[in-house]
């Protein structure tokens, strides 16, 4: 059975969950074989088990991390080309659409990104879903040469927990000097909050202009249901939330089971960012806000008044 | 400093974009278009380095791929203050995915001459990819300063922030380098009228495909690496409840959070 090549997204070893969501898809098109870039295999290695790497290539060339993008696309190249996978998949965050997109220029092979489905054609061929135009369209589409590189978005499939070898097979690579062009010479790192990743979270709770900067009841409101703290660009704009946390065009995409809007209008950069959550509710002061031609359930009143009696309800039904 | 800015037309998101049944490719004729926000960020870092006291002798040209309408894109940037535009369309582009498109832009900036410095936008809004900055890079071999939040050029090296969801980045490099920025990095200016009007007499090159060397059959719709075999426009969600609160807004969200088996 073919290979399918899985970059794992993870910090010093600790793999994120959009691994496993990839590992569970890669399993529909063939053998998953996780490529782990850096540190901390050691700590990785059982997620990477636990979801059903049957292979674990692992490159841990000392300045890869030195430098953006290009050493990681030369080291998948390198794979594809040795071990011709049936596909290589990777997270739909900024620098995995980045290295997929010179991976596709050096093995000549077609790219989809943002795919939010991705299944085994009855061909052979790897078929895709994606949303367009704000989540207004739903597109099939598939590669037509090469290898099929598929950037995944979040939430795109429940992770299956199917116990795999995870063999290591260690990748000796000398990155080229062309791809040391770009040096990082300095991360600072964000501080942890607490509160799920935003584009991985099963609930998202967003603030807009109409909190006029007091974000406090809209974390508290998240933090009643274990959820992330999100923002609108307004409220990024006026700096009222760092711009990690804006949902929207130029922020995050989500698609969370529960979004819940306070004090946003809705305009379409802003629904471009959450217009597939599968469950939606908004609370607005104004009744004619786009924001509620999109809910399951709205309410028209102050997010002041209505989210502290609403944080009230929950934690008393949690008991 | 010679500066190239790579912008796009695109659909009008406010104009219900949507796709051509004939064959699946983007609607770009029946539907209003405009350059596209993402790439003003660009066009505005690209003014401002010309327009900085070290600058000397600086032009920005702003390029573009796409149909005869794309000529708005290239206009609404020289009224911004761009220098001078180059506007790559033949019939035979028609269709190109993000690997062929980089293709023509990378042959048009060979032909343009060897810019010091590349500068896109993070994505176009329509096919919001955000890949043609890294393939241009790619075929190139530019330095990939890309994302960038904060930009500044001095002695021959361009040094950028770039934010991440863990960390933010310092990535610097030796120009000449192909950099993109989000829309974090600065307030485009608008057109001024006398920009407006200075814009008319700026020279801007049409060029097909034979005018960069590039073979019509490695480009357009027959020669994608990528096929869409459908798409679907998606019903509108149906409106659920809506509630006014009257005291009790809270308490009803809630109640439909149990019934839904969010808590």
């Amino acid at each position: 059975m073919a290979e399918v090549l899985v970059l794992v997204d993870h910090i010093d070893g600790v793999v994120r969950k959009t691994t496993s969501e990839l590992l569970t898809i890669a399993r529909r098109l063939g053998e998953p074989s996780a490529v782990f870039i850096g540190g901390g295999f050691d700590t990785a290695k059982a997620a990477l088990a636990q979801y059903g790497a049957e292979k674990v290539y692992t490159v841990a060339a000392a300045d890869i991390f030195d430098y953006l993008v290009a050493p990681k696309a030369e080291v998948l190249a390198a794979l594809v080309a040795s071990s011709s996978p049936a596909a290589v998949l990777i997270s739909s965050s900024p620098e995995g659409k980045e290295i997929a997109a010179r991976l596709a220029i050096k093995t000549s092979s077609g790219l989809i990104t943002d795919a939010v489905d991705v299944q085994a054609g009855g061909d052979g061929a790897v078929r895709t879903t994606q949303s367009a135009f704000a989540g207004g369209f739903s597109v099939q589409a598939s590669v037509t040469k090469g290898t099929p590189i598929v950037t995944v978005k979040p939430n795109s499939a429940p992770p299956e927990a199917v116990t795999g070898a995870a063999v290591e097979q260690v990748v000796d690579i000398t990155i080229s000097a062309g791809a040391k062009a770009a040096r990082i010479t300095n991360t600072a790192p964000r501080a942890a909050t607490g509160r799920p990743e935003l584009t991985e979270a099963a609930i998202v709770v967003s603030g807009g202009r109409g909190t006029g900067g007091d974000f406090s009841k809209v974390e508290e409101f998240a933090d009643s249901l274990g959820a992330a703290v999100g923002a609108s660009r307004a409220a990024v704009d006026a700096g009222w939330y760092p711009h990690s946390n804006q949902v929207g065009q130029t922020g995050k995409q989500v698609s969370p089971q529960l979004y819940v809007a306070a004090g946003i209008s809705g305009a379409i950069q802003h629904r471009a960012g959450m217009q597939t959550s599968k469950t939606i509710i908004a609370i607005n002061k104004d009744e004619e806000a786009p924001i509620f031609d999109m809910v399951d359930f709205g309410v028209v009143g102050d997010l002041f008044t209505v989210l502290p009696q609403a944080i009230k309800a929950v934690n008393a039904a949690k008991g | 400093m010679n500066i190239v800015v790579c912008v796009k037309y695109v659909p009008d998101a406010t104009s219900d974009p949507t796709f051509n049944e004939s064959d699946n490719t983007t609607d770009r004729l029946g539907v209003d278009g405009l350059l596209s926000e993402l790439d003003e960020y660009a066009i505005e870092s690209a003014l401002s380095l010309a327009e900085s006291p070290g600058a000397g002798e600086s032009t920005v040209t702003v390029l573009t791929v796409g149909p005869d309408k794309a000529a708005d894109a290239i206009k609404k940037s020289l009224q911004m203050g761009a220098h001078a535009g180059v506007h790559v369309s033949d019939e035979a582009i028609h269709g190109s995915d993000a690997v062929a498109t980089s293709l023509i832009l990378a042959e048009a900036v060979k032909k343009i001459g060897n810019p010091d410095l590349i500068l896109t936008g993070m994505t176009s809004t329509d096919g919001a990819m955000g890949v043609v900055p890294s393939m241009l890079a790619e075929r190139l071999g530019l330095p990939q300063v890309t994302l960038a939040s904060e930009l500044s050029v001095a002695g021959g090296t361009v040094t950028i922030r770039r934010d991440g969801d863990a960390a933010s980045e310092t990535v610097t490099a030796t120009l000449p380098a192909l950099v993109s920025v989000t829309d974090q990095i600065n307030e485009p200016r608008y057109p001024s009228f006398k920009g407006i009007m200075a814009a008319k007499k700026k020279p801007v090159a049409t060029w097909s495909l034979s005018d960069l060397g590039v073979d019509a059959g490695s480009v357009g719709l027959a020669a994608a690496w990528t096929k869409v075999e459908s798409f679907a426009k998606r019903p509108p969600r149906a409106v659920g409840q809506i509630v006014t609160d009257e005291g009790d807004g809270g308490t009803k969200l809630a109640e439909f959070l149990s019934a839904n088996k969010f808590v």
